[in-house]
């Protein structure tokens, strides 16, 4: 087997935690059961990866192990641990008019490899389906000269009903384009545009940009559960406590619950707000104020789960109720980078 | 109507009724909780408040101490509480008002100084106290501390009245702050 395959080998078992590694080894299905049998998987994580990688080389005598398997692994690995990567979202548009074509997945990823290839001689392109109709693509970029760096790859999860993709921020910017392009050749649209939306947690941006987060079943469960919820309370709070606002609480409660709702919000780690505004102030004109030229200053709002705390912050009374419209229309408008000018 | 007065209800037997005013609701429960938890001879009673002016209430005790919480990591609490104090009758301010100042453990944290909570004190000739609520200990000193307080401005400890209290507390001042 080729010296650097076998490394490539060896370092993406390496990645795996031993607690995911028989997970992942079986979702892959290179191995066997009775192959993974022979390695014995209680001694250090070292001497098991060197047992799995001359495992692999031994294979290589009976079928061919080519990079294509390696680079399977490294797709699973990837899907296991999603939020290790920071993904955007790209929407692309058909021309008005054009007709509906019915899609097929091997024309699509044939035509994708095709026009990265045609592009760039070294480039190595993978596929494995998901759930939902969706594609992974892994893409290690090389150039002209140079082999493909298997180490720095870029991830493309694109749901081929739908128009939007997500890629994972490859350090190498200058193949965006040309990923854009395929993407939008390959399946069949006519326009690429990068939205204002990033986060580690796939899942939210799929639930985000799909609208699939704000829905909240109304089945009986839930009305005994908000009666519970509120009884829940009076039990905890001594008689001999008087909230005296309690009519603002509720109303607080109410706005919050009417602006974000009931269910789980989707989550984000940050908000960043580029201001580009002139300056505006109640005291005296001073210095600042007369200013002609916008004031150009960014606003970054960073959190675990960003909307959760958003929510929270008008009942914990951090904040008044209702926020800005410029913070609630996060999961609404799909966006989480924000210009704002003076209109 | 909208302006509390300190004497406009009959004290009820044996009650002592204070009255926490700060916008984190979950800091003001959480004091209620542990000075609940003392024992103490008096009837205690607490309300809570988000700001002033309070809701039209009959059945309201007699409010015998006001306490307000400020967050120094919050200027929207700061302002809530100074906007506030302009619906309490002056009479209130003879040692039945006490301020709080939370969360000054966590410098890095503080968008108020403390001088700014200080001079506040100064203004309205009242005590101010300071004590990180969020830390279970703190807390249940504070509200040991805020017990007694309470007991003395409703006149339930012999030979100690609110205004004996706060000259008390004003002679260990630092004398250079009388002098603003």
């Amino acid at each position: 087997m080729d010296e650097t395959l076998a490394e490539f080998f060896r370092r993406t078992i390496l990645k795996i935690p031993m607690t995911e590694m028989m997970t992942i080894l079986k979702t892959w299905n290179f191995l066997s059961e009775n192959q993974l049998q022979t390695v014995n998987f209680r001694q250090r994580k070292e001497s098991i990866v060197q047992d799995l990688v001359l495992l692999l080389i031994n294979i290589e005598y009976h079928a061919t192990l080519r990079l294509n398997d390696a680079a399977h692994l490294d797709i699973i690995y990837t899907q296991f641990h999603r939020h290790q990567k920071i993904w955007d979202v790209f929407q692309m548009s058909k021309r008005p008019g054009d007709n509906i074509d019915l899609f097929d997945m091997e024309e699509f990823k044939s035509s994708f490899k095709k026009i990265l290839q045609r592009a760039l001689k070294n480039v190595t392109v993978s596929f494995r389906d998901a759930e939902e109709n969706s594609v992974w693509i892994r893409i290690a970029w090389g150039t002209q000269y140079k082999k493909p760096n298997q180490y720095k790859p870029a991830y493309v999860v694109y749901y081929s009903q739908t128009p939007y993709a997500f890629t994972s921020s490859s350090q190498l910017k200058s193949n965006l384009p040309l990923l854009g392009q395929a993407l939008t050749v390959a399946s069949k649209h006519h326009q690429i545009v990068k939205m204002d939306l990033r986060s580690r947690y796939l899942d939210s941006l799929k639930a985000i940009v799909f609208k699939q987060y704000n829905q909240s079943f109304e089945t009986h469960n839930s009305t005994t559960s908000l009666q519970e919820r509120s009884f829940g309370l009076d039990i905890n709070m001594d008689s001999r406590i008087i909230h005296e606002n309690k009519v603002e609480k509720e109303r607080v409660q109410r706005v919050t619950q009417e602006i974000f709702g009931d269910y789980p919000q989707p989550r984000l780690e940050f908000a960043q707000y580029k201001l580009e505004t002139k300056f505006k102030s109640d005291l005296n004109r001073g210095i600042l104020a007369e200013r002609e030229e916008p004031l150009r200053c960014l606003v970054k709002f960073s959190s675990p789960h960003l909307l959760e705390a958003l929510k929270s912050l008008a009942p914990a009374g951090i904040a008044d109720a209702p926020l800005s419209p410029l913070l609630t229309c996060i999961p609404n408008k799909g966006r989480n980078y924000f210009k704002i000018r003076d209109k | 109507m909208s302006v509390l007065r300190p004497l406009d209800r009959l004290p009820g037997l044996n009650t002592a009724t204070i009255l926490l005013v700060g916008t984190e609701d979950a800091l003001l429960q959480q004091l209620a909780d542990s000075m609940l938890k003392e024992d103490c001879t008096s009837e205690l009673k607490v309300h809570l408040a988000r700001s002033l002016p309070l809701p039209c209430s009959v059945n309201r005790p007699r409010i015998d101490l006001i306490v307000f919480v400020v967050n120094l990591h919050s200027k929207h609490s700061l302002q809530s509480v100074e906007e506030s104090l302009c619906h309490l009758d002056a009479a209130f301010f003879l040692g039945k008002v006490a301020f709080l100042a939370t969360g000054a453990g966590r410098d890095s944290h503080c968008s108020i100084h403390r001088n700014t909570v200080v001079k506040l004190a100064h203004t309205y000739r009242s005590p101010l106290l300071f004590c990180d609520l969020e830390i279970e200990d703190f807390r249940a000193a504070m509200a040991q501390r805020l017990v007694r307080l309470l007991q003395i401005c409703a006149g339930h400890v012999p030979g100690v009245s609110a205004l004996n209290l706060l000259s008390l507390l004003r002679g260990s001042e630092n004398p250079s702050l009388e002098d603003l």
